[in-house]
């Protein structure tokens, strides 16, 4: 009897092995039978946020919903996107000029929500091109980038754009040093010819054009990423740097010998107190701001020459540095505005700083040397606190408003949380793999939303059905309201999400917009009714003011097109209805197509090059009868003398 | 007549002054691409759309089963409909200080004639909405007509729609209600003569 009573459990435990043993696929084990009901949406639900992650080198802004992760959209940012037409359209190519001509690309890293008193006002979401220096302004009604401002003196444009308490300003920095003004000087020089910039991109409070404030001139280090101060820190802003070596080849090895780099302390009130006393230089400087007139959905180009530029040196008191350990990545401040958390990614600890000891420091003079006249700061006088034990490589912090930081480690590749004050680590949750940002909803704000960390891993491996060598990048939700954080969702993103944002769903959807009032429509190449349409020749040019409506265009036959003729459609969706939107395309037009919202007009240019019948058609499935919306463009042959005409 | 009825029979003409603020019919459509419904809001002087660019997405769904556009300009009762309700109000408040039984009688009669003939009109415009449908026409199903009911609820196609009297109706209602009780109120205060 006994041992049967072995012999059945024996059995028991090898089953229970294999079982184990079978479900044992990375960080697949577990029981998740709870968290597939915290992450269903059910069909016809609202997701409680949007989030908004950052496409890295897809130049995207891509949305979604948590705690579902299923993804809303992508929006066209720094790229053009083919599914809209953006950078493609005629309307909206102006948006991607830059002072080194048109860019359809760029490398889109940090999401920035507008705020209002620290807090998230849901009005902008910023973004920043690290590649060729820009940032860029999102309206948070239409989902669409309506301002690309760039920073001359800069180059990778990683540092930013983040947001002061009042979106005051968006801050920026160069990752890379460079010759200001730039000039072509030996890359040896680096020590004495590069210098780096910190720059200062105000924010009009009511339309929220961007303005290149001013820009500080900073040793040329390599700074990384910032974060306004909040609370009683609000008029500082904080920059890591690493490479206080100043090495100009082979970084990885040579900008990492420094026990210590330097968070620079900007007091950015200051900076404006010295520009009002006339302290600031102007500089020439070439760069452009684009930005989207809503009333002519239209975007323009304006290019500016000068920009401000402060010198510490003339400056005293404007900038401090705080030494960090080591090669710091993130700097965080935390939902008070007292602790400033350093992601020092080659350092054994994470360590934090205090605000207020920061000020008594620099009112005692605490000093332990200068840098080209900037104050360093003794590191033994700033410090609050150093979390011991936070993983390897710890990166970036984000903060729950319960008291608690959580720090990504890619190294070790895994979020540990501790608390403020103790400095403790009190729980740690592997992530896969290799983690990069984290985020929770409000985290980087005055009031934290809580309730979810989301990783945002930079390494896929084995997570998804595999797709070739190219895998898709991988998030995750971590349930963050008990002791314990819980895993719950893996899901896929585009491009290679670096940092993000999420707000809560009932700030935004009311506000969002359905269609653009056509009576509101101040296209110059609108056409409000079907009797406005025509086709107009002006020597070699052609213009089509044409309308889409379900289920056709008007005119849809046109003869009397040339090759060599520039021909401009200009498409007016004349549809006043929700989700109608009409696509446009042409055989063999050598660009892209248009989609065009219900009362929007949009443009797209065809140079014919061969002679013939050529279709258009509707690419958005709009309509019961939508195969049925097309039409016949005739192109004759150069100097043919076929008149120009079209049915109404 | 009674200072009571007197009270009654003006309140009964004023408050027809309300059918101008609210539609006396309203027709709302629901359909699987609509879930929030799209509807019509008739009034004594207009036709507008539930929301507002619902009428005209619903003239242009309504090109593909080839019924006309609905174009409150050229509906002709939308034009004398004001001037009718203009005059039961006056006719109302004079009636109402002459003091005389038999006028309110009269008064509630012709109302409910024109009310009535105004329901016959609004059928009668319904059914050639809902039959006289363009040949041409792109959906061209057989036997079928979009006529909308004047109360209740049809299937059409996709769309179901419904159709009730709305607020300016409850208000015409009403009115009616406080002349029959004015007129009985009189009734019962016969032969009083004071004002």
């Amino acid at each position: 009897m006994k041992n049967r009573k072995v012999l059945i459990s024996l059995f028991a435990l090898i089953v229970f092995s294999v079982i184990i043993y079978n479900c044992s696929g990375s960080g697949s084990s577990g029981d998740f039978s709870d968290a597939a009901s915290k992450v269903y949406v059910a069909p016809g639900s609202y997701d409680e946020f949007y989030a908004f992650l950052s496409g890295g080198f897809s130049g995207q802004v891509a949305v979604y919903g948590l705690p579902s992760g299923r993804m809303f959209k992508e929006i066209g940012v720094f790229s053009q996107d083919p599914e809209t037409g953006y950078g493609y359209s005629e309307e909206s190519k102006a948006m991607l000029m830059t002072s080194y001509g048109f860019i359809p690309w760029d490398d889109a890293h940090h999401p920035s929500l507008s705020m209002t008193s620290g807090e998230q006002d849901g009005r902008w979401l910023f973004i920043n091109g690290n590649n060729t220096p820009r940032i860029a302004r999102i309206d948070l009604r239409s989902f669409e980038t309506v301002e690309i401002i760039e920073t001359p003196n800069s180059g990778g444009n990683h540092a930013s754009p983040f947001v002061t308490e009042n979106t005051e300003y968006v801050v920026a920095s160069t990752r890379f040093s460079l010759p200001i003004p730039n000039k072509d000087v030996s890359i040896s020089s680096y020590k004495e010819n590069f210098t780096g910039t910190v720059s200062f991109i105000s924010v009009d409070k009511e339309s929220g054009k961007l303005d290149l404030a001013f820009q500080i001139l900073v040793p040329g280090f390599n700074y990384d990423i910032a974060r306004p101060g909040k609370g009683h820190s609000h008029g500082w802003a904080f920059f890591t740097s690493y490479n206080s070596e100043r090495a100009n080849t082979m970084l990885e090895i040579n900008a990492s010998q420094n026990d210590k780099d330097f968070i620079a302390a900007v007091n950015w009130k200051k900076a404006e107190e010295y520009i009002k006393q006339g302290k600031a230089k102007t500089m020439e400087a070439e760069y452009y701001r684009n930005y989207y007139d809503a009333e002519k959905q239209t975007a323009y180009s304006e290019v500016n020459r000068k920009v401000l530029v402060l010198n510490p040196k003339d400056c005293p008191g404007m900038i401090y540095y705080l030494p960090t350990p080591k090669s710091p990545h993130g700097v965080d401040v935390d939902p008070t505005g007292e602790y400033i958390a350093a992601g020092g990614k080659l350092a054994t600890v994470i360590p934090v700083h205090s605000f207020s000891k920061m000020i008594k420091a620099i009112e005692e003079k605490q000093f332990d040397g200068d840098v080209e006249g900037i104050p360093i700061l003794k590191y033994d006088k700033v410090i609050a606190g150093e979390v011991e034990d936070p993983g390897l490589g710890p990166l970036h912090t984000e903060f729950d408003g319960d008291g608690y930081g959580y720090t990504s480690a890619f190294i070790s590749s895994e979020i540990v949380k501790w608390k403020i004050g103790t400095w403790e680590v009190v729980d740690r949750i592997p992530t896969y793999y290799s983690i990069g940002h984290l985020m929770i909803p409000g985290g980087d704000t005055k009031k934290p939303w809580g309730k979810y960390v989301v990783a945002l891993n930079k390494i896929t491996k084995d997570r998804y059905l595999p797709t070739g060598p190219e895998l898709t990048q991988s998030a995750q939700l971590i349930d963050i309201t008990g002791d314990k954080m819980k895993l719950l969702l893996d899901f896929p993103t585009t491009g290679e999400p670096h940092y993000a944002q999420a707000i809560p769903a009932e700030i935004l959807m009311k506000n969002s917009k359905r269609i653009y009032e056509l009576e509101k429509n101040k296209n110059p190449n609108a056409v409000k009714s079907e009797k406005e349409t025509r086709v107009v020749r002006n020597g070699n040019e052609i213009r089509v003011y044409m309308t889409a409506s379900r289920s056709h265009f008007k005119p849809d036959n046109i003869e009397g097109i040339k090759v060599g003729d520039k021909v401009y459609f200009h498409v007016t969706n004349l549809e006043q209805d929700w989700d109608i939107p009409h696509g446009f395309a042409v055989k063999g037009l050598n660009n892209g197509e248009l989609l065009i919202m219900p009362g929007q007009t949009k443009t797209i240019l065809w140079e014919p090059k061969k002679v013939g019948i050529f279709p258009f058609y509707c690419t958005d499935f709009c309509s019961a009868l939508h195969q049925e919306m097309s039409g016949y463009i005739r192109v004759s042959p150069a100097g043919s003398n076929v008149p120009v005409s079209y049915n109404k | 007549m009674s200072s009571r009825s007197k009270y009654l029979m003006i309140a009964a003409s004023l408050i027809l002054l309300g059918v101008f603020m609210f539609p006396i019919w309203n027709i709302n459509l629901k359909a699987p691409q609509y879930p929030e419904g799209i509807g019509l809001r008739i009034w004594v002087n207009q036709v507008t759309g539930e929301k507002e660019f619902d009428l005209k997405n619903i003239n242009g769904l309504n090109h593909y089963i080839g019924m006309k556009a609905i174009e409150p300009d050229t509906i002709s009762e939308l034009k004398y409909m004001p001037f009718i309700l203009v005059f039961f109000i006056g006719t109302g408040l004079i009636i109402s200080f002459i003091k005389n039984k038999k006028m309110i009688f009269v008064w509630i009669l012709l109302f409910l004639v024109v009310m009535s003939i105004g329901l016959y009109d609004f059928y009668l415009w319904g059914y050639d909405y809902g039959h006289n449908l363009d040949p041409t026409a792109p959906i061209k199903v057989p036997g079928m007509s979009y006529q909308p009911p004047v109360i209740g609820t049809k299937k059409l196609l996709n769309i179901t729609a419904t159709s009730l009297p709305g607020i300016g109706s409850i208000l015409i209602l009403i009115s009616l209600s406080l002349a029959a009780i004015s007129y009985f109120t009189l009734k019962k205060d016969k032969g009083e003569l004071n004002v």
